[in-house]
């Protein structure tokens, strides 16, 4: 129920409560409000649930999964990295 | 697609499972909140690739699962009118209530019909101006801006032939209800990472501090899932009880405050009954008196119906983690996601509904193999 997923900022159009915009997820396109990210720009990975962006994906904290278990000092893991 | 498949590369995943293993060294039990959670954890075998000591408990995060009997009989009671249009997301419409469900009203004539968006439930109530469309504003604070925004836009819009029948519960206060419970068995817990999402997380620094149990906000992919495992692993054997931050990339400390200002200005905190766990004080949001006049249960006269459950399923065990669904003698015989007896079965993202899907042949050849 609470699924949301990840897609592209392609336009966007209105202001306001009523301000949206077009999203492509993988290449299929749908009209998604963008009344509670205000900030989100074209090119912008928004997090889209019911029809609506609910945040804006961080790109530098996408990362962060791949590199934790370096972080967490998983020594042996570090040598079995490319 | 971008950001979800590189969260189910098989190499990381491994990785992680091996950090976990070295990680472990005595048993623990962590819930996973939400019901997306289950349905990724069940899916791909997540709990399969853990060590035995780890126990992995299937929460109540599941709003299908916990709206109540009594809304779905005033749901279908609604949805049976002629006049009405009754809009709902697509998991609501087998949910049994006493008598009937949704599909059946719909079989027999009603006009029922499935949205992915409140806004095109708002949309239909323009079209059909002699019309009383109803919308069936369920969910959890995920959903609740999107609810909250159609209401918003009726109201100053004056679409005045749209109606909610809300049936919104909050998370932490099911947290706390579970946490408090004398049978509780819960050591860590994952939060649901998109409830996050919109209200950030600060309200459950207190509750990990009060009971002294990690909570790590967590996403929904394979890696997202062993990330949290692995962080609550860490801080339960360092004895570390704290708020962590799994899902990075989508939650901020304190939420999306736009979504968070709207909802505030459309609901109001009030008691709500879980379906299997009973009531629970401050767990849910009803209107605000501003927008009763888009309130559906008091347009169609069934606020005061009230209805008490079966107590043949053990849905609520299942819900506060006390049970797996295997432990039910009508799971996957007289239960089954076609003719469920309780919630659990009936949506996709319900634990038994899940474990129907993924794992009863396992149940079933464990079972050959007893019989002589």
């Amino acid at each position: 129920m609470c699924l949301a997923i990840p897609g592209k900022l392609l336009s966007i159009t209105g202001e306001d409560v009523l301000r949206s915009g077009k999203v492509s997820f993988g290449g299929i396109n749908k009209q998604v409000s963008l009344a509670y990210v205000p900030e989100a720009k074209v090119g912008d990975y928004v997090i889209v649930h019911v029809g609506f962006a609910i945040s804006i994906v961080e790109e530098s904290e996408a990362r962060q999964t791949f590199e934790y278990l370096k972080q967490m000092g998983e020594l042996e893991e570090l040598e079995q990295m490319p | 697609m971008r950001y979800v498949d590189e969260y189910r590369d098989r190499a990381a995943v491994q990785r992680y499972a091996r950090a976990i293993r070295r990680r472990t060294t005595r048993s623990w039990a962590i819930m996973e909140v939400c019901g997306g959670q289950t349905h990724t954890i069940v899916k791909y075998g997540i709990d399969e690739l853990l060590p035995e000591q780890i126990t992995l408990l299937h929460g109540p995060g599941c709003p299908v699962c916990v709206t109540p009997l009594e809304l779905i009989d005033k749901a279908t009671q609604i949805a049976a009118r002629p006049e009405v249009i009754f809009c709902s997301f697509g998991d609501m419409l087998r949910v049994p209530g006493s008598g009937s469900d949704l599909f059946a009203v719909k079989a027999k004539g009603g006009d029922v019909r499935i949205v992915y968006s409140p806004l095109d439930a708002l949309q239909i109530a323009r079209e059909n101006p002699g019309r009383e469309v109803v919308f069936f504003a369920v969910g959890f604070e995920t959903t609740a801006p999107a609810n909250a925004m159609a209401v918003y836009q009726a109201h100053t819009q004056k679409i005045l032939n749209f109606s909610v029948l809300v049936s919104h519960v909050l998370v932490p206060p099911a947290i706390e209800a579970i946490l408090s419970s004398p049978d509780n068995r819960t050591q860590g817990f994952l939060a649901a990472g998109h409830v996050c999402t919109v209200m950030g997380y600060e309200e459950y620094v207190p509750l990990a501090q009060k009971y002294c149990v990690p909570i790590v906000v967590t996403g929904f992919e394979p890696l997202d899932i062993l990330q949290g495992v692995l962080m609550c692993v860490s801080q339960l054997e360092s004895g570390r009880a704290e708020v962590e931050n799994q899902y990075l990339r989508s939650v901020r400390r304190s939420g999306n405050r736009p979504a968070q200002d709207l909802v505030a200005r459309v609901f109001r905190v009030v008691p709500r009954k879980w379906r299997g766990v009973g009531e629970i004080p401050h767990s849910g949001l009803g209107l605000r008196d501003e927008y009763a006049a888009h309130d559906a249960e008091s347009r169609f006269g069934v606020a005061a119906y009230a209805m008490e459950e079966d107590s043949e399923c053990i849905s609520g065990q299942v819900l506060r983690g006390v049970k797996k669904p295997q432990e039910c003698p009508a799971f996957g015989t007289r239960c089954t996601p076609e003719h469920p007896l309780g919630a659990t079965m009936v949506s996709n993202e319900g634990t038994c509904a899940a474990y129907y899907r993924y794992r009863r042949f396992e149940q079933q050849v464990a079972e050959a193999a007893r019989e002589p």
